[in-house]
């Protein structure tokens, strides 16, 4: 994989917001690179910055927030070889909503509030598809059928014509799913697809989002809290916290051979069926620090506890090399060599 | 009191609360005249049992009624039908279901609940202290004095520093304000804590700390919770016996080890191997069910899982199963139980 050219490049990508209060920084120095047919998972807690991210590669974040330095590049379509920066593009231009549903299609969190309760669920697809493919309202809907049938729709031909509401929490994610293949995009952006759905069905969707994938060798950006998720659905992990990369690493090296102390401290604090139960969990002492009050150098290090005074709390720590494609910011690693990509 | 403590009733010593036949139906009516057409039978025919000193979890997907039957059993809803036994410190066995509302307010201190959402259950204009103490004020306990060391007390038990008391919620953070929700719970100390999807609006992070601090609570004091939870991995960890909910009924209860291995309903060997295990070397193959859970305003025929289970005979279509004890302990309602040769998780 390594002589491959990324799919989607995010170099040291840089997101703030300036409130009243003071400057968040969100995202702040992210890196990560997708390949073709690859499941990128994104996993963190609540404020590590994945949601944000993944509204810089779209170009959907709201301000205040701003993108204030680095990359988001996406090979082009004709010429994988050459690459077009997203973060340069103006966001209300014609480029980047070319790219938006055509290129880089988004399937949101909450499947309820997705759709227009006043339009079907077809004309809103089929707004979609006409806007990136060149066809008339007849072939758009055929299109539609044909999508909508991909995603395991009973019924597409009576479904197309019905309203989000009639459609239970599935379905309608199904219908989602079918909006944002219907652009026929090289790669998907899931932000939490299946965190407000219940379990039987979030095995649906999960095997069907895996299914689309390998039948149109799209590549898969998967933006989750939930580690299980993750280990059953990506091939490579990024692990963030407070706006920063981690670790990352192949899924097996993350889940079997993790380096850095947050993976750590996190894989060993989950219940899983290999711990004894009624036992004491292993936590992670304290809590996620309010993003106004980020700690200075690692984000991690009043929580971690291998923390060196006056390094990890003066310090910024770069992306070590800690294993084959695995890379973990920590100073732990600091004789290892520096990830220059 | 007499007419409602039923110690005579054949119900085992060990028993803090036992449950038969809960129902709870919420009309649908129509029309000016709100006339009644149907019922949401969001609990319909539960039977369920808490042993003292235990922690019996109640799973299930969203709208199975695990929420209302929780809410049942603390009164915070009227029961449709149904017997509520309750151990009460008499150690009489007293039916909370057809208590009036005066009788019931001595036995409100014994039972609590702690709530799912740190951000909506906690008053954002009362400090800590008024918000844990509040209980106390409303059961009599009126000296302030007393209720500042009871809530200092509490705080330090709940892992908070008792200076925290003056501080409103808004400057905790989630795990911090659900710890605040359980030193309320604990205020009176009850000896049934209803827990309602206690950790599942937290950080993974701040979960484990919040499961260790319900597991050192139950030791210390000497508490028995019924929790009521949709994350399997953090049920198995926490819980003694499991009862899975499908629809408003049950279909499965056993002992937590035994329901994981070697469940004996076709719902609940869906329901493990639907949950993503976080180790990618054991890729599961996820058949997943087919369809989605019913609506309980409209359920089918026979037994409620019928459409989705791929065991299903036309038995299955007509008769509604029974709950029925197959085997010490464990109870299930499935017409071909016996037969099947089901799959639990793997060790």
């Amino acid at each position: 994989m390594t002589d491959q050219k990324p799919l989607l490049s995010v170099r040291d990508l840089q997101v703030y917001f300036h409130l009243d209060e003071g400057i968040v920084k969100s995202v702040d120095g992210v890196s990560f690179d997708a390949y073709k047919g690859q499941v990128l998972g994104i996993v963190g807690e609540s404020g590590c910055g994945k949601s944000v991210t993944m509204k810089s590669i779209l170009r959907i974040v709201e301000p205040p927030g701003r993108i204030m330095g680095g990359q988001v590049l996406l090979s082009k379509r004709d010429h994988p070889d050459e690459y077009l920066d997203l973060t340069a593009m103006n966001e209300k231009g014609k480029e980047i909503r070319a790219v938006r549903g055509g290129e880089i299609a988004l399937i949101p969190q909450e499947p309820m509030a997705a759709f227009s309760p006043v339009h079907t669920i077809g004309n809103q697809i089929m707004e979609a598809i006409m806007l990136h493919c060149n066809v008339n309202k007849n072939e758009a809907r055929e299109i539609c059928v044909q999508s909508l049938k991909s995603v395991g729709m009973s019924m597409p031909e009576k479904r197309v014509d019905s309203y989000s509401w009639q459609l239970s929490g599935g379905l309608r994610q199904r219908a989602i799913i079918a909006m944002a293949i219907a652009g026929n995009p090289r790669l998907l952006v899931a932000d939490e697809p299946t965190t407000a759905i219940d379990v039987t069905t979030q095995a649906q969707i999960l095997r069907l989002l895996k299914d689309l994938q390998r039948q149109r060798e799209m590549s898969i950006l998967f933006i989750t809290h939930d580690l299980g998720v993750i280990a059953q659905m990506a091939q490579y992990v990024v692990v963030m916290y407070l706006g920063r990369v981690m670790e990352k690493g192949p899924v097996d090296a993350i889940f079997h051979n993790p380096k850095h102390p947050y993976t750590q401290a996190l894989l060993r604090s989950i219940p899983s069926a290999q711990k004894t139960t009624k036992t004491k969990l292993p936590t992670i002492t304290g809590s996620i620090p309010h993003p106004f009050n980020k700690p200075k150098g690692c984000p991690f290090h009043p929580r971690c506890i291998d923390a060196i005074k006056g390094k990890c709390d003066v310090e910024l720590p770069v992306e070590y090399i800690v294993g084959d494609q695995q890379f973990a910011s920590c100073f732990r690693y600091e004789k290892n060599e520096v990830n220059n990509r | 009191m007499s007419d409602i403590t039923f110690t005579q009733r054949n119900i085992p010593a060990e028993r803090l609360l036992e449950v038969n036949h809960l129902k709870k139906y919420f009309p649908i009516t129509s029309g000016i005249f709100k006339k009644h057409i149907g019922d949401v039978k969001a609990v319909d025919d539960l039977n369920l049992y808490v042993n003292e000193g235990e922690t019996l979890g109640l799973v299930g997907e969203s709208g199975c009624g695990k929420t209302t039957a929780s809410r049942c059993i603390l009164r915070a809803y009227e029961p449709t039908a149904g017997e509520i036994f309750f151990r009460n410190k008499k150690q009489e066995y007293v039916d909370l279901a057809h208590l009036s509302d005066k009788d019931l307010r001595p036995m409100r201190p014994e039972m609590q609940m702690i709530f799912q959402d740190p951000f909506g259950s906690l008053n954002p204009r009362m400090n800590i202290f008024d918000i844990i103490s509040e209980p106390m004020l409303v059961n009599g306990i009126r000296n302030r004095k007393e209720r500042e060391e009871r809530v200092v007390d509490l705080l330090k038990k709940v892992g908070l520093r008792p200076e925290y008391m003056v501080r409103y919620p808004h400057s905790f953070s989630g795990g911090q304000r659900q710890r605040i929700g359980i030193a309320r719970a604990l205020a009176l100390q009850p000896r049934l804590v209803v827990a309602d999807e206690p950790v599942s609006a937290l950080d993974v992070s701040v979960q484990a700390q919040v499961l260790n601090l319900l597991m050192e609570l139950m030791e210390d004091m000497g508490l028995t919770y019924l929790f009521v939870a949709h994350d399997l991995s953090v049920v198995r960890h926490i819980c003694d016996r499991v009862t899975v909910m499908y629809v408003g009924k049950i279909v499965e209860t056993a002992p937590t080890e035994e329901l994981y291995y070697n469940p004996r309903h076709p719902y609940s060997e869906a329901l493990m191997a639907a949950v993503p295990i976080a180790d990618p070397r054991l890729q599961q193959d996820r058949k997943g069910l087919p369809g989605e859970v019913p609506s309980p305003a409209n359920p089918p025929s026979g037994c409620y899982f019928h459409p989705r289970c791929s065991y299903c005979k036309d038995r299955c279509k007509a008769e509604v199963p029974e709950l029925r004890e197959i085997s010490p302990n464990h109870w299930t309602a499935c017409h071909r139980a016996e037969e099947l040769s089901l799959e639990g998780l793997k060790k």
